[in-house]
């Protein structure tokens, strides 16, 4: 094969990466480069440093090191039968192109997946000889995420987790059934095994770390997870059980949701239409109510529709909730409880967190609430102020209409 | 009555928070009102009003606000709301007299003073995200260099971030009120600057381009998304937003090609193999430099039919609309969309039609910032048939449906009226059974909204005729 140059290498290796959503930088502990020894720093927060026309953030360098790959995933591009066009990076390229992207601003840090070459231990190895050589030998301050080989040595995977900020081991499809047909090499209970040692390791850390302030730290931002939504039948409600389990299981951090979006020669078992990203979203919105609003995974479960077993596309699951709860509705902003308005639909945390120091120092009137939330409209059903009480709407058979958002008008003028 | 006495307080910088709390905190124990007092920046503008001195600071009179006040102003004074001076020292008032205020958030006066904090909080972060460095090397080693326009002061509060960050780098950030340097050590302050005081370019820019254009999934085309978050105001200073239109444009055709070179389902073997998809793509190709008739002066590109190469079904449109003459791809605009609904209500499987136009270039007249649709007249259509007689002859679909009377023109060769051809399959020259309906965009004009409704339940119904005719002929 001809030699490649390290941009035709980084183009192949970060196209074979885009399937992966995550490109979280926050959350870990905070340091930089004061006392000049070594680059970067990590300030709690998160920074995308661009957006690409896919909405997605760029925050990270996300790239492989190889997109060669022993296994034979249908769902990935890389798998061994697939006809892409194949690269691998030296550690030691993966390391320049970090620090050169990162001195000039364009990164958070590197988010480092491979496919799998020779065996798990050997890629394993040069993933975390990557981020041994960013930490030891140049003193990168910055974020390291490092996408682990659940059959890799435990050791190797506790040695990626002295340098990386995040570890993450995907899941990849919610059912084991699809697991089968999709990723027949890949076996759930060892990604499984793999995560709940991560969780044992990180508990460990933290508790040295309690003892003793010199211990070392270890993947002080956590653990997450992906799935593909839409490559196998798996409906919402076992998607959201799946990961609302895998949080209380293995404490994870994030579960990432990714459309399966049509690949470059495909695989035959798959669907291939556009990729189903208005589910992704909505499933998306779905773990945030468990996350920040007090919902739990049978209750979003109660918000999907009984035949399909999906959410509904057209309205979040908050406001799909509220319709089929109207009994807790409405809600008194002046007196009912933090956990009653945080299921207001329409009533984000920092909303709810506004109304409680304000009402200490004034009866709010719906011009008040107006004021502290981005829009009024769709509050008005489900709240009652000083001076607003929404009559019968509640029980009103066409609510659903009302609050939904209109169907797309059409132009005239096309 | 005596008039009230002005006060003129000159701030040494935009961003000079100590002089605003040393001014405003004598004036407040003083009690002067809000509307006596001209707050500027630098000893311009002279002495208008004559001018009091400032009542004189009495250090040890126990004057105390709370700390949520100084941190919310510390950020809100960095706006570049002429009026965030007075609007500060007006919540200071009012919070002497409230010590709760600020806890308040429903009061008028703090959303506003803490929506331009909000403001100031975000142009801070996208400085972070966006200043990109250009390295510049000399005796000492390489040198960094950014340009950036920010919209607020924010510059000197923001130093301690890049510091933080790039600690052992030398750098200076440019922009037009004033340029912070790093040299490794001391922090220096220097006059504003322009765009051409930074270096032209970077070779690593290069590379970050590549990486910005792989890293992009075609499939997932959002843009908005990404313009509420990288608005186009910054993009003229990130060398990766110069990909951005090129992007978006290859984006959907990419995605379609993808569609279309899909491998068909196991079970179901492909009827045809051979090299459809090339001769496809060979004519598609050659369309796309089309000047068979005027139409290809005004309008922006073709736009050549789309769909499975082997789909039994092939429906013909008249000519691409304002939106599918931007997107290159026929039937995505509202008449496409309504079109989709129907097919879906009619239970016909959209994915496994061609759909293309009579005519491949958008027709229309400018009314002001409109571009109105005209429909093509007889020649137009007879220059077109070329392209659509090649797609028919290389799709060979089971049956044809014409939309409206241009398609019906174009499809059997003359003038037929629609309400006379509607619902009957007529036999076609090369083999296909041809069905006339109308345009969806017919039902998209119709102004009455039950006759709308009652003419989409018909389209419907000839859709699900056409759809269990063409499981009779399988």
């Amino acid at each position: 094969m001809a030699q490649l140059s390290t941009r035709s290498k980084l183009e192949i290796l970060a196209d074979a990466a885009k399937y992966d959503a995550s490109c979280a930088s926050s959350g870990t502990t905070k340091r930089d480069s004061r006392g000049g020894k070594g680059i970067g720093s990590t300030e709690g927060m998160g920074i995308c440093h661009a957006y690409a026309p896919d909405g997605r953030c760029i925050s990270l360098l996300k790239i492989l090191l190889t997109n060669s790959c022993i296994f034979d995933c249908h769902y990935c591009i890389n798998r061994r039968s697939s006809d892409v066009r194949r690269a691998r990076f030296t550690a030691q390229e993966v390391v320049d192109l970090t620090l050169s992207f990162y001195r000039r601003n364009y990164i958070e840090g590197l988010f480092l997946s491979s496919g799998i070459i020779r065996s798990s231990d050997y890629t394993m190895e040069q993933m975390v000889e990557v981020a041994r050589s960013l930490r030891e030998d140049h003193h990168f301050r910055g974020y390291i995420h490092l996408k682990t080989i659940p059959d890799a040595d435990p050791a190797l995977i506790h040695q990626a987790g002295l340098h990386a900020d995040r570890l993450s081991i995907n899941v990849e499809l919610p059912t084991e059934s699809g697991l089968k047909r999709l990723a027949p090499e890949k076996d759930g209970v060892r990604i499984e095994g793999a995560m709940s040692r991560l969780r044992s390791d990180m508990e460990d850390g933290q508790d040295a770390r309690r003892k003793y302030k010199s211990a070392p730290r270890f993947a002080p931002a956590g653990q997450s997870t992906q799935m593909i939504v839409g490559a196998d039948a798996a409906d919402d409600r076992a998607i959201i059980a799946r990961a609302s389990s895998l949080y209380d299981r293995h404490k994870l951090r994030r579960v990432y949701y990714s459309a399966f979006s049509p690949i470059p020669s495909p695989s035959a078992v798959l669907p291939l239409k556009r990729p189903p990203l208005l589910r992704e979203h909505r499933l998306y919105q779905s773990d945030w109510m468990i996350r920040f609003y007090g919902y739990d995974a049978s209750e979003i479960a109660a918000a999907t529709d009984a035949a399909t077993g999906c959410l509904p596309l057209d309205i979040d699951p908050k406001l799909a909730w509220a319709l089929n709860h109207r009994a807790t509705f409405p809600v008194d902003v002046n007196r009912a409880p933090r956990e009653a308005l945080l299921r207001v639909p329409g009533l984000g945390v920092k909303a709810v967190d506004r109304i409680l120091m304000s009402r200490r120092h004034r009866r709010l009137r719906l011009d008040d609430v107006a004021r502290l939330t981005t829009s009024i409209k769709k509050l008005r059903p489900f709240l009652i102020a000083s001076d607003w009480r929404p009559l019968a709407l509640i029980d009103s058979a066409d609510l659903r209409a009302r609050v939904a958002p209109p169907a797309r008008q059409l132009d005239l003028f096309a | 009555m005596r008039s009230p006495t002005i006060y003129r307080v000159a701030l040494t910088t935009p961003d000079d928070f100590d002089g605003w709390r040393a001014a405003a905190r004598r004036l407040a124990m003083q009690g002067v009102d809000t509307a006596n007092i001209v707050w500027q920046v630098g000893d311009a503008g002279g002495d208008l009003f004559g001018d009091a001195p400032l009542p004189p600071d009495r250090p040890s009179s126990g004057f105390s606000v709370a700390r949520a006040f100084v941190d919310l102003a510390q950020s809100a004074i960095l706006h570049s709301d002429p009026e965030r001076f007075a609007l500060l020292y007006a919540l200071l008032r009012r919070l002497r007299d409230r010590p709760g205020l600020m806890e308040d958030k429903a009061d008028p006066l703090l959303r506003r003073v803490d929506m331009l904090a909000k403001a100031v909080r975000r142009d801070i972060h996208k400085m972070r995200a966006f200043v990109r460095f250009r390295a510049l090397e000399d005796d000492a080693g390489p040198r960094f260099i950014a340009w950036f326009e920010p919209d607020h002061h924010i510059v000197r509060a923001n130093a301690g971030f890049f510091l933080r960050r790039f600690a052992s780098m030398r750098w200076s950030i440019l922009t037009p009120e004033v340029s912070i340097h790093w040299d490794g050590d001391v922090l220096a302050e220097g006059p504003g600057a322009s765009r051409g005081d930074a270096p032209a370019d970077d070779p690593v820019e290069e590379m970050w381009k590549g990486y910005y254009a792989a890293i992009f999934n075609p499939a997932r085309l959002k843009t908005g998304a990404m313009l509420s978050e990288m608005p186009k105001k910054y993009w003229r200073n990130l060398p990766e937003a110069a990909l951005i239109p090129a992007l978006v444009a290859g984006a959907q055709a990419r995605e379609a090609a993808m569609i279309a070179t899909a491998p068909l389902p196991e079970k179901a073997p492909p009827k045809r193999q051979g090299n459809s998809a090339t001769v496809w793509a060979a004519i598609r190709n050659e369309a796309m430099t089309c000047t068979r008739c005027p139409l290809h002066r005004d309008a922006t590109q073709t736009v050549f039919g789309e769909g499975p190469l082997d789909a039994p079904l092939l429906f013909i449109g008249e000519q691409p609309g304002d939106q599918e003459d931007l997107a290159g791809r026929p039937f995505v605009g509202p008449a496409g969309q309504l079109f989709d609904q129907a097919l879906a209500d009619a239970g016909v499987d959209r994915s496994r039609a061609y759909v293309t136009n009579a005519v491949k270039h958008f027709k229309f007249e400018r009314r002001g910032k409109r571009r109105l649709h005209q429909s093509p007249d007889a020649g137009e259509i007879e220059a077109c048939r070329w392209w659509l007689s090649q797609e028919i002859d290389l799709v060979r679909p089971r049956v044809i449906v014409a939309l409206g009377a241009s398609a019906a023109r174009a499809m059997l060769g003359n003038a037929v009226t629609i309400s006379r051809t509607r619902g009957q399959a007529i036999a076609l020259a090369g083999g296909a059974e041809g069905w006339v309906t109308v345009h969806p965009s017919y039902l998209l004009r119709l102004p009455d909204k039950d006759r709308r409704a009652e003419e989409q339940a018909r389209f419907v119904e000839d859709l699900r005729a056409i759809g269990t005719r063409l499981k009779a002929l399988a």
